[in-house]
């Protein structure tokens, strides 16, 4: 049985070899992870933001609705695109299934709901704090939503890092769609169901290792991001 | 940083590349074991295809193959893949290679399955010792194999399910880690049980029967019902796994100092 102990040191010893595979899933991780969570972003943030502050009939359902989402099972997401992208498909044509770019869609899918809950959380609050200015101004509902969004901008991050900690960290969807082709589709996390299932249970804690430095490091440069943008905002 | 850089350049690379490659549906043991890592590069040196591994179950793999998704299969479980083909997916099917399963199970061996002199009663020793028995319960080729060979013993072991029966509903190595953990005995493939690395108390504790032989074939899927299907180099990688080249790359692939498959390809 191979300890924690050896593992960490696997683990240091990985992420200084420089490893070029090892690089090369590291990166490919990053890549789709990121880039589903900048799509749901783009998506997710405006849509939090008009569910706080436009009043329509159904609007609780589907809060309701969005915050249940966030509890996706990524095997069920998983499935379901690669049912829309298999060649019998709908969307076979595009030829998408076992590439990243399915990945990539799988992972937005899973990120979206959590990124549009928690902005719509950050939004609401914002606009019950800004509402009589607001009023002062003449401006209402959808037309705050800019303002909202900028004024927000430290809070959403914290939405955004909460999807990429979902992304980076989920195997079940990006298994099925990916295929865990080897130089192709293979990340981190179904790397590490393959040297598990291999019996080779140092190098999957290892894997484990190097992705927790990965998720810390991404988090840190963002709030780092964040912190030194604060500073000049407010200098 | 240059690292970055540079990583990202070669990630473009393949994609770059990649306008010629197949998608080979297969099983776990073969790439699990090293396989493909060991001979697929020669193919793709020989032709400039690329191949891209999808490792599944059997069954799985078949399932994608009858949607479309993928040009080529290796896969062992002959009956499902004749009726595969039978069907109208697949265009042609032939045997590849062989290697055999094992019985696996705790050193010390509590249903005395070692003394069993034919498979039929060393499956009749584990249930009548109500021994642990870990099965994949994914309808792989291993499942399948197991499944049958149960049947030939004469018994249906999951209406024991849950009690001393396990079904773990997943991969080869996954069933061969809790087998580790409860102490309990698993069919396997030969090839996943000699690549797994964490054996603990586990070891080989029947084998030899001729009812444990394990077929592999490979089979072109039918572009007819999928046109998506690249049928010409589809043909090419069947044409060259059966061929001298291919074989002679199976007969050369060692773990261990063991050879793993066995070539056994009709002569053509």
């Amino acid at each position: 049985m191979t300890g924690f102990g050896d593992s960490l040191q696997l683990a240091m010893g990985l992420i200084l070899s420089g490893d070029e595979s090892l690089w090369a899933i590291v990166f490919l991780s990053l890549k789709v992870s990121l880039t589903a969570v900048a799509i749901a972003g783009l998506i997710g943030m405006p849509f939090g933001a008009f569910l706080a502050v436009a009043r329509f009939p159904g609007r609780g359902i589907l809060i309701v609705m969005v915050n249940a989402l966030m509890g996706l099972p990524p095997v069920v997401v998983g499935l379901s695109v690669y049912l829309m992208l298999s060649a019998s498909g709908p969307f076979g044509v595009l030829q998408l299934l076992y590439t990243p770019s399915a990945m990539i869609i799988a992972q937005v899918l899973l990120v979206l709901p959590i990124v549009a809950a928690l902005s719509r959380q950050v939004v609401e609050e914002l606009y019950g704090e800004y509402r009589e200015h607001f009023l002062s101004l003449g401006v209402a509902g959808v037309r705050t939503i800019p303002t909202l969004l900028w004024e927000g901008r430290f809070g959403l991050m914290t939405a955004l890092l909460a999807g990429v900690g979902r992304a980076i960290a989920e195997v079940g969807a990006v298994m099925i769609v990916g295929g865990n082709i080897n130089h192709v589709t293979r990340v981190m996390t179904t790397t590490i169901a393959l040297e598990t299932s291999k019996g080779d249970l140092g190098m999957a804690l290892a894997l484990g290792v190097v992705l927790i430095v990965l998720a810390i490091s991404i988090n840190a440069a963002m709030s780092f991001a964040a912190r030194s943008s604060a500073r000049y905002a407010y200098a | 940083m240059l690292k970055w850089v540079l990583t990202a350049l070669v990630m473009t690379i393949p994609s770059l590349a990649a306008a010629d490659f197949i998608i080979l549906q297969s099983t776990t043991s073969t790439q699990n074991s090293g396989l493909f890592a060991a001979i697929l590069p020669e193919f793709e040196k020989e032709t400039g295809i690329e191949v891209r591994v999808v490792a599944v179950g059997t069954g799985q793999a078949l399932r994608n193959a009858r949607n479309g998704d993928g040009d080529v299969l290796l896969v062992h479980a002959k009956a499902a893949e004749e009726q595969f083909v039978e069907d109208g997916f697949g265009v042609s099917r032939s045997d590849v290679m062989y290697n055999d399963f094992v019985i696996v199970g705790p050193a010390n061996d509590p249903a005395d399955v070692t003394i069993s002199d034919s498979v039929d009663s060393a499956f009749q020793a584990i249930s009548d010792a109500h021994a642990k028995f870990i099965s994949r319960g994914d309808d792989s080729g291993t499942h399948k194999a197991e499944m049958r060979l149960w049947s030939s013993a004469g018994f249906e072991p999951r209406e024991h399910s849950g009690k001393w029966y396990i079904e773990t509903g997943s991969g080869m190595g996954a069933t061969l880690n809790i087998a580790s953990s409860m102490g309990g005995y698993a069919l396997s493939d030969r090839a996943t049980w000699l690549a797994f690395g964490n054996k603990g108390d586990l070891k080989v504790v029947f084998e030899g029967d001729p009812k444990l032989f394990n077929q592999y074939g490979v089979i072109v899927v039918n572009p007819a019902r999928h046109p998506t299907v690249k049928i010409q180099q589809a043909e090419q990688f069947f044409n060259w796994i059966l061929g001298e080249n291919g074989q002679a790359a199976i007969a050369a692939f060692m773990l261990g100092g063991q050879q793993l498959f066995f070539p056994n390809a009709p002569n053509q």
